[in-house]
């Protein structure tokens, strides 16, 4: 080494140090600039300007309003003069025949009331809205005509699009559509509609502490009975699709565990002296891990269907090449010594692996397969996103729809939580079986066993 | 306690004592494995009774595709070259995303990590404020992210970048942080002594100590970044599994292009895998040799 010549003088130590600066300085600029090159590389071969100039912000608004939000819908049909009431237009979510919302007033001119002084009127022809600070609208739809509206006086302002077959109005508190054959008036509301009861069920609209009473007098079981059949928003089908991806999870990650741990022991030069087995396992180990997930998903739904053992097929045959590889690593790198000591005391083979070789892999294995558990919690979301199955697939569904964005949020948030959970499930579970001790805060000198092919 | 003050055990009692535990601990271990393997049972059942097809009518189908894809590619090897190259664009695209996401959720995952590290936070109140975001960053799959880009911004790489960044950036917050809390301060309150701001304090005190940690950790990512990039293509958001897609709803007379993109797919997972292993060995040995000589 060249610090540790003797014979350098001053002038070469110099020209040493300069090198050194100068290479440090070339480092220090250059590997910023070149990531910086390369980003902006990628921003053009993406055409990253094209997507957000042609993105679609309506979407995103209505994306972002619907999530926290949700619509009543008061429409009539202009021939029967017929007026229905559903929240977000949906047939789940429809009044009875004859019913609506208190601030509709039925009737043979029915009002609308939108607050803030905005009402609408259904009348027997003509649909009127009072919009303050500007006017009263009037529009009288018509077979032969179309739809003839009359607005106040002055120019027509842009929320408000008028056409010979269709009037529809936007404002703050509410939007009014009227066509040849129907009016229909939007009033917003925020929150997640319905999310507890429908309004077919008999609790819909009672307080908590009404509800608290009714499970006293033994209705719970209707009580809990109309809460997971709720049309809306389907509880029990969710709380499903999470089980099932956490059981695509736990089969793939132990199932994997349980193939690959023998297979492993065959690529291991301390258990397998044969050298052409240990290649071949090797190499199959290597074939499952880069065949990847996608391919093994696309090619076990050909042969199962959509559904969750599909998924968790695909995620075992995967971790299966990975967990050959780890458990291989941790097997071949066992201490020698502690086998000895037991061979020592004159035990046999499978009494050397069950009390030498066994107690020092289990801690490392386990801590593997549990950093699995969770990494492959979301992974079965993925898997099911693609093959269909479990919360993956009521994901898609939702947003396929494009307007359940209220529901679309709400399985975000559940996914969110759920790895969460088996997050922390996960490292409890860790803790316990390895430290032995519950709740013990782990040293910053030992943390766990390094994650070296965390998914 | 009582065992000492009775003075010594007879051997035979010791070894009473010792067969006791040992068969409860055995009866425990074995309660456990039945729990666990009924476990399995039921939980592949239910599996099974909730997929479309079972298991037992369908595992000796897993190779019908395979197969059927394979000789078709067989029959038409002659085009293999030709497929291979038309393909090679959306390869390019599947790899650049996963880079482009690396090194955007490295620069925001060290950062996550900085600040939510005890001695080199900026705001050491925000601290469990950081570790909640990149908590949630993490727990978010990529798909999620991914399906509501592309309603937005329209199919595309841009979607599936910003999708696996946001991931990557928690992930790695969480390995990074791990890795700042073994770094020494010392360098740190050096650097403070002499009046260096927080940014010359991180860059010239904390990242020469984990850099080599950060490339290793940032390489292991891009490997599964290629993963899951290829996974995102799958739902519309370009690359090469956007058009395998494609050719496999073709169906039949297109599984040529199938089996290429397959190909292609294996051949980058498996190289970017070696390359990675290779670098990362790299990093961590030669930290070790530079220690030693």
């Amino acid at each position: 080494m060249s610090t540790f010549a003797t014979n350098l003088t001053v002038d070469d130590l110099k020209a040493e140090a300069d090198r050194l600066f100068n290479r440090k300085r070339l480092v220090n600029f250059g590997l910023p600039a070149l990531v910086f090159v390369y980003l902006v590389y990628v921003f053009f071969a993406f055409d990253v300007s094209g997507p957000v100039a042609r993105a679609n912000w309506a979407n995103g608004k209505t994306l972002v309003a619907d999530s926290y939000s949700y619509k009543t819908h008061i429409a009539r049909d202009n021939r029967t003069g017929e007026v229905s009431a559903a929240i977000e237009g949906e047939r789940k979510g429809a009044y009875p025949e004859g019913q609506a919302p208190e601030w509709v007033a039925l009737g043979e001119t029915t009002v609308i009331d939108l607050e803030k002084g905005h009402v609408v009127r259904f009348g027997a022809q003509t649909v009127e809205y009072d919009i303050p600070g500007y006017g009263t609208i009037r529009a009288t739809p018509t077979r032969s005509a179309g739809v003839q509206a009359e607005l106040p006086e002055g120019e027509v302002p842009e929320w408000i699009n008028v056409s010979k077959n269709r009037l529809s109005v936007t404002t703050d508190a509410g939007r009014l559509t009227v066509t040849r054959n129907r009016s229909e008036v939007f009033r917003y509301f925020t929150g997640w509609e319905l999310f507890w009861f429908t309004l077919d069920s008999p609790y819909f609209g009672k307080s908590f502490p009404e509800l608290a009473g009714l499970t006293a007098s033994g209705e719970a079981g209707a009580i809990f009975n109309d809460f997971w059949t709720n049309k809306m928003w389907r509880h029990q089908d969710v709380a499903w699709a999470i089980f099932e991806t956490i059981l695509m999870a736990f089969l793939g990650t132990f199932g994997a565990a349980i193939v690959a741990l023998p297979l492993a022991s065959l690529a291991t030069r301390n258990f397998n002296r044969m050298r052409s087995i240990r290649f071949a396992t090797r190499r199959v180990f290597d074939f499952v891990r880069g065949v990847d997930a996608l391919i093994w998903t696309v090619v076990l739904a050909r042969a199962f269907g959509p559904g969750p053992l599909t998924g968790a097929l695909a995620i075992l045959v995967t971790d299966t090449g990975t967990f050959g590889k780890i458990f291989s690593e941790a097997l071949e790198n066992v201490d020698q010594k502690q086998i000895e000591g037991v061979q020592s005391t004159g035990a046999n083979a499978p009494q050397r692996y069950r009390f030498g070789v066994i107690p020092q892999v289990t801690p490392v294995l386990l801590s593997q397969l549990l950093y699995f558990l969770e990494s492959n919690t979301r992974s079965a979301t993925v898997i099911g996103a693609i093959t269909g199955g479990g919360i993956g697939l009521l994901l898609t569904q939702a947003i396929i729809t494009q307007k359940d964005w209220e529901e679309v949020a709400y399985y975000i948030i559940l996914i969110i939580l759920m790895v969460m959970l088996m997050d922390w499930f996960s490292g409890w579970l860790r803790r316990r079986l390895i430290q032995g001790e519950p709740g013990k805060k782990r040293s910053l000198r030992t943390p766990d066993p390094k994650p070296f092919l965390l998914p | 306690m009582t065992d000492l003050t009775a003075g010594s055990l007879s051997v035979d009692q010791i070894r009473n004592d010792y067969t006791a535990m040992t068969r409860r601990k055995r009866v425990y271990g074995g309660i456990l494995l039945i729990l666990f393997l009924s476990l399995m049972a039921a939980g592949f059942r239910t599996a099974d009774n909730r997929n479309a097809g079972s298991f037992v009518d369908g595992w000796h189908r897993i190779l019908d595709y395979p197969t059927e894809v394979l000789s078709e590619a067989g029959e038409k090897i002659s085009e293999m070259p030709a497929n291979l190259l038309s393909f090679f664009p959306a390869l390019i695209e599947t790899i650049n995303i996963a880079a482009a996401a690396t090194l955007v959720g490295t620069i925001i995952g060290t950062f996550f990590a900085l600040m939510s590290t005890r001695g080199m936070a900026l705001w050491p109140s925000m601290i469990p404020l950081f570790r909640r975001i990149s908590d949630i960053c993490r727990a978010i799959p990529e798909i999620v992210i991914a399906l509501v880009l592309i309603f937005i911004l329209g199919g595309g790489p841009v979607p599936a970048m910003i999708a696996i960044a946001i991931h990557t950036a928690g992930a790695l917050g969480k390995l990074f942080s791990e890795v700042n809390e073994n770094a020494s301060l010392k360098p740190v309150e050096g650097l403070h002594s002499v009046g260096a701001n927080w940014s010359q304090r991180m860059y010239l005190g904390v990242i020469p100590q984990v850099g080599p940690n950060y490339v290793s950790y940032a390489l292991l990512r891009f490997e599964i970044n290629i993963r899951a990039s290829a996974i995102l293509g799958f739902v519309g958001a370009g690359g090469l599994g956007y058009e395998l897609r494609n050719a496999m709803s073709w169906g039949q007379g297109r599984y040529d292009e199938a089996a290429a993109i397959f190909i292609l797919l294996f051949v980058t997972i498996v190289v970017v895998d070696q390359l990675s292993g290779y670098l990362r060995d790299r990093l961590t040995h030669g930290s070790e040799k530079g220690a030693l000589a």
